[in-house]
């Protein structure tokens, strides 16, 4: 087993993924600690958010590059897992909110407003972190694996099955969004102060959820380069160049869409999860369908297929966004807008693919 | 969406002015210029008769100090008969009334900035004069209601009849029970003879003699609508012993059989209203999903910048508006018409252009066709709002379309949703005549049949691809100008609509009118019918499941051609 993960990367590979885990885990909180206040090598205590919040969709877009890039299923119903996770977290950390709300009452403010006497069945339990870790674990997957189950015995594939996917996604926003489904509604759960009795606030709360998010990134990059270099791994790609000879072939495809599917749904709830306690809110519009396609072009920015694109791509896309939303607004969406035509048409490989091609060129002069 | 309107306000200040007994209808709701006609022609033509001084004068006393001097001339206007002379007591009913120094009325209106003299109808300078209120009590008042209605009673203009009748319905008016007696038996209308009857009835129920209580149930069962429910509950209320404040069954019975038939009818008029409105939702989600339904058939792409085509042809209509105002201002009223061909070929044109430069290169690969198009329609989203504003702007309805048509009591039909659905009805058959008539349409089925066999029969397929994006996207562009004209249109017009559509075509199957039409049809109705029952979102929800679930029975969608055909 173990020689195996070993082997998934080639010793320059592992070193080059070991330093980018030391550089995000070790070195940048030293340089938020020791580099002095006005040094140019200081990061302030507010970018551990934007780092943390940028780790968390790295996740997301490594859930997706699984499932679309590997296996072929676009799935516009990510955001959807996202949500799950996130919510789950959120109504931990709502009620471990405990009597310092507003209206200094055991129930979430929300419940109080809407003058709901007791706490409904589905939100018992989540004052336990144990309860709230396992509910993380499970609903997401579960979720998916139900849809997925109907969905692939069906045989929907392809755009329909893009098409189905945000259905569900513009389902669940709907849902979310009434105050009687009794998750907040509009303004979702917000006002969050602690998790596990540390408070939110406290920049030393904010580092440890970042390089717990950059551990928990490295581990599941590692599952999943795991995943895609196993037989498993080839029979999915098998199955994205052509699901009907892997049919014919003998091999049940159901299973295998069905399990890569709820795996990635599972990756995409525990992002969530640690994305909530790190933004301090969590609201219907994470579901909204514009969100979920904007996940799968972090993918195709980076390149589909690479795992390691996927994450280039989260980071390169979300970054801009970041620029764009405080330099230009209002240009922001055409830059994403341009940005997804452009991918599709002139670099269906992403960034990565651009980078790959330009290696063989040097080899192939050299070799000239 | 806009429920059932009612708009008897225009009505209201349209009358002919008997006294003057010429056929002047004045329509518009402007007070001002309805008194300006009345009081001018009166000043130029009628001034010198004697029953126009005599009127005047009493119109005058309606400001007079003494109160006994204003309910005489309150009960003498009741008596002549002579319309004019509502405004002027509504107003002093509505403390609306002003005398100034040389005794002459002025008339404010609503918000009390602005006046005009009752006599000659000329506006007035508030500023300059020192104006006093006239003193009424109730005493006054009540007759001042029971003058006014006698004059709406027994006006001339059957439109004013009818809202007078529509008021009383609405208050108590057991001090004009006589009067509307009287004007019953002149009633040739039968509308307004109903709405009178119920009156009575309303009134009858109170009664003590038991015959005409049970009349009065009697006519609330064959007339009344669900506003006479409450009344007929009172009739069976128990006190706290459970025992019935009635005490006679016959009465008792008659009520509750009474409630049973409204409400059986009100049931009927609901459905109906669902029905209307559930095919006017699915006309526009039949012109929304057309397009897509023809271009996700023919090239196996998903458009999903086709939200933003409708929202093309939406603002499109809201341009030739404008310029209809700005350069053709006398046949604005035909803008509509002007921007049918306008919103098809300006989307069209869009459509055409994102076939050839993009999509065009993109073929054979139609999950990144569906991330290019929704990276177009980010941009075209942005572009308007840049160029429009975030705001939605607004498009009127042409006269010909505002207002609506009461099918039954108390549910009206807008002409602008009627008119659309006739609108969806010529579209769906011009499209399914050029898809079957027309040797471009040949070509298209052909291609959507089988792409390879027909490029070798010599069908240049890019050709028809491009002309059928362009097709499709017209028919968006027209849904959008349908919507302009029952919704709002802003930026995100196309995103509302998009994801129904989309399901409209997962429903109906791809590349067949038939099922696209039933598609839409039957989710636009099954939206409304279970609206009532699980609330608007809920029942969006439900919709969405159900279609989910209606998938897994026939994956290529519910109307679609049977095959054996392994897709790769």
């Amino acid at each position: 087993m173990i020689k195996q993960i070993i082997k998934l990367h080639s010793l320059k590979g592992w070193l080059f993924t070991f330093s980018l885990l030391g550089i995000a885990i070790i070195l940048l909180p030293l340089l938020n600690i020791f580099a002095p206040e006005n040094s140019f090598l200081h990061i302030p205590d507010y970018m551990f958010s934007l780092f943390g919040k940028y780790l968390c969709y790295a996740l997301v877009a490594l859930a997706i590059d699984l499932i679309w890039g590997y296996t072929g299923v676009l799935s516009l119903g990510h955001g959807v897992f996202f949500s799950l996770g996130g919510y789950a977290m959120g109504m931990y950390l709502m009620r471990s909110i405990g009597k310092e709300g507003v209206y200094k009452s055991e129930l979430p403010d929300f419940m109080i407003f809407l003058d709901w006497k007791e706490l409904p069945w589905y939100w018992w339990g989540f004052d336990s972190f144990i309860f709230t870790f396992f509910v993380i674990l499970i609903m997401p997957g579960l979720f998916a694996f139900i849809f997925g189950y109907f969905a692939f015995k069906s045989r929907i594939k392809g755009v329909y099955f893009a098409i189905i996917t945000q259905a569900m996604t513009y389902a669940l926003m709907l849902l979310f969004f009434r105050n009687n489904t009794g998750f907040g509604g509009n303004n979702g759960l917000t006002d969050f102060k602690k998790i596990l009795g540390y408070s939110l606030q406290e920049p030393s709360t904010k580092m440890s959820l970042y390089i717990l998010t950059a551990i928990v990134l490295f581990i599941f990059y590692v599952v999943a380069r795991f995943v895609v270099q196993s037989k498993f791994g080839r029979v999915l790609t098998a199955i994205r160049d052509s699901e009907n000879r892997v049919m014919f072939s003998g091999y049940n495809t159901l299973n295998y869409k069905l399990a890569i599917w709820t795996i990635s749904a599972f990756i995409c709830g525990i992002a969530g999860a640690l994305y909530v306690p790190q933004v301090g809110i969590v609201n219907p519009s994470e579901m909204q369908p514009s969100n979920s396609i904007e996940m799968a072009i972090w993918v195709a920015v980076g390149g589909r297929g690479t795992l390691s694109g996927a994450l280039v791509g989260a980071g390169l896309v979300n970054g801009a966004k970041s620029w764009f939303t405080v330099a230009a607004p209002d240009y922001w969406l055409y830059f994403l807008g341009i940005l997804f035509i452009v991918v599709t048409l002139f670099f269906p490989k992403g960034f990565v693919g651009i980078f790959s091609r330009l290696r063989i060129k040097r080899k192939g002069n050299q070799n000239g | 969406m806009e429920g059932f309107c009612c708009c008897n306000k225009k009505s209201f200040y349209s009358f002919k002015p008997r006294l003057l007994s010429l056929n002047l209808k004045i329509s518009g709701n402007s007070k001002l210029i309805f008194a300006l006609v009345v009081f001018l022609t009166m000043g130029f033509f009628l001034i010198s008769t004697v029953e126009a001084n005599e009127f005047e004068n009493t119109l005058k006393d309606l400001g007079n100090k003494s109160r006994s001097k204003i309910k005489l001339a309150v009960k003498a206007l009741g008596n002549m008969g002579n319309p004019a002379a509502i405004p002027v007591m509504e107003a002093l009913k509505e403390k609306r009334l002003r005398i100034s120094d040389n005794d002459s009325l002025i008339i404010l209106n609503e918000a009390k900035d602005k006046g005009y003299d009752a006599l000659t109808g000329q506006p007035v300078e508030l500023g300059s004069l020192n104006l006093r209120k006239p003193r009424i009590n109730n005493a006054v008042r009540r007759l001042l209601s029971t003058a006014i209605g006698k004059l709406k009673l027994f006006s001339d203009d059957p439109e004013i009849r009818l809202s007078a009748a529509r008021d009383l319905l609405k208050r108590s008016s057991n001090n004009l029970v006589e009067l509307i007696e009287k004007a019953l038996k002149k009633e040739t209308e039968d509308e307004i003879r109903n709405l009178f009857l119920l009156v009575l009835a309303k009134e009858g129920l109170n009664s003590d003699d038991k015959s005409k209580r049970l009349q009065s149930i009697k006519t609330i069962t064959t007339l009344g609508n669900n506003d006479f429910k409450t009344i007929l509950e009172e009739v069976l209320e128990k006190n706290e012993e459970d025992e019935f404040l009635e005490k006679d069954s016959e009465i008792r019975d008659a009520a509750s059989n009474a409630i049973a038939k409204i409400e059986k009818r009100q049931f009927v008029k609901n459905q109906a209203a669902n029905l209307f409105y559930g095919l006017s939702l699915g006309s526009i989600l039949l012109l929304a999903a057309l397009g897509l339904a023809i271009t996700f058939g023919l090239m196996g792409v998903i458009n999903m910048a086709h939200g933003e085509m409708l929202m093309l042809g939406a603002y499109l209509t809201f341009v030739v508006q404008n310029l209809f105002k700005e350069y053709l201002p006398g046949y604005f009223e035909l803008y509509l018409i002007a921007a049918i061909p306008v919103s098809f070929l300006g989307s069209a044109l869009v459509g055409i252009i994102l076939e050839r430069g993009i999509i065009r290169h993109l073929y054979g690969r139609p999950l990144e066709t569906l991330l290019a198009t929704w990276g177009i329609s980010l941009i075209l989203i942005q572009t308007i709002r840049l160029v429009f504003g975030a705001q939605n702007v607004e498009v009127a309805n042409p006269s010909y379309l505002s207002g609506g048509v009461e099918v039954m009591n108390g549910i009206v039909f807008p002409y602008s949703r009627i008119a659309i659905i006739i609108f969806v009805v010529g579209v769906v058959i011009s499209i399914w005549m050029l898809l079957q008539k027309t040797s471009l349409g040949l070509q298209v089925r052909a291609v959507t049949q089988n792409r390879e066999m027909a490029s070798c029969m010599g069908i240049s397929t890019y050709k028809v691809d491009m002309y059928t994006f362009g097709l499709g996207s017209g028919v968006a562009g027209l849904g959008g100008l349908a919507l302009s004209q029952i919704g709002n249109v802003g930026p995100e017009l196309g995103q509302l609509y998009i994801v129904d559509s989309f399901m409209v075509v997962v429903l109906g199957g791809v590349g067949n009118i038939a099922g696209t039409v039933a598609g839409a049809l039957s989710l636009g109705i099954f939206n409304k019918f279970l609206e009532p029952v699980a609330g608007a979102v809920l029942g969006k929800i439900i919709v969405l499941v159900l279609i989910i679930v209606v998938i897994q029975k026939r994956p290529q969608g519910l109307f679609s051609l049977k095959g054996r055909m392994v897709d790769n």
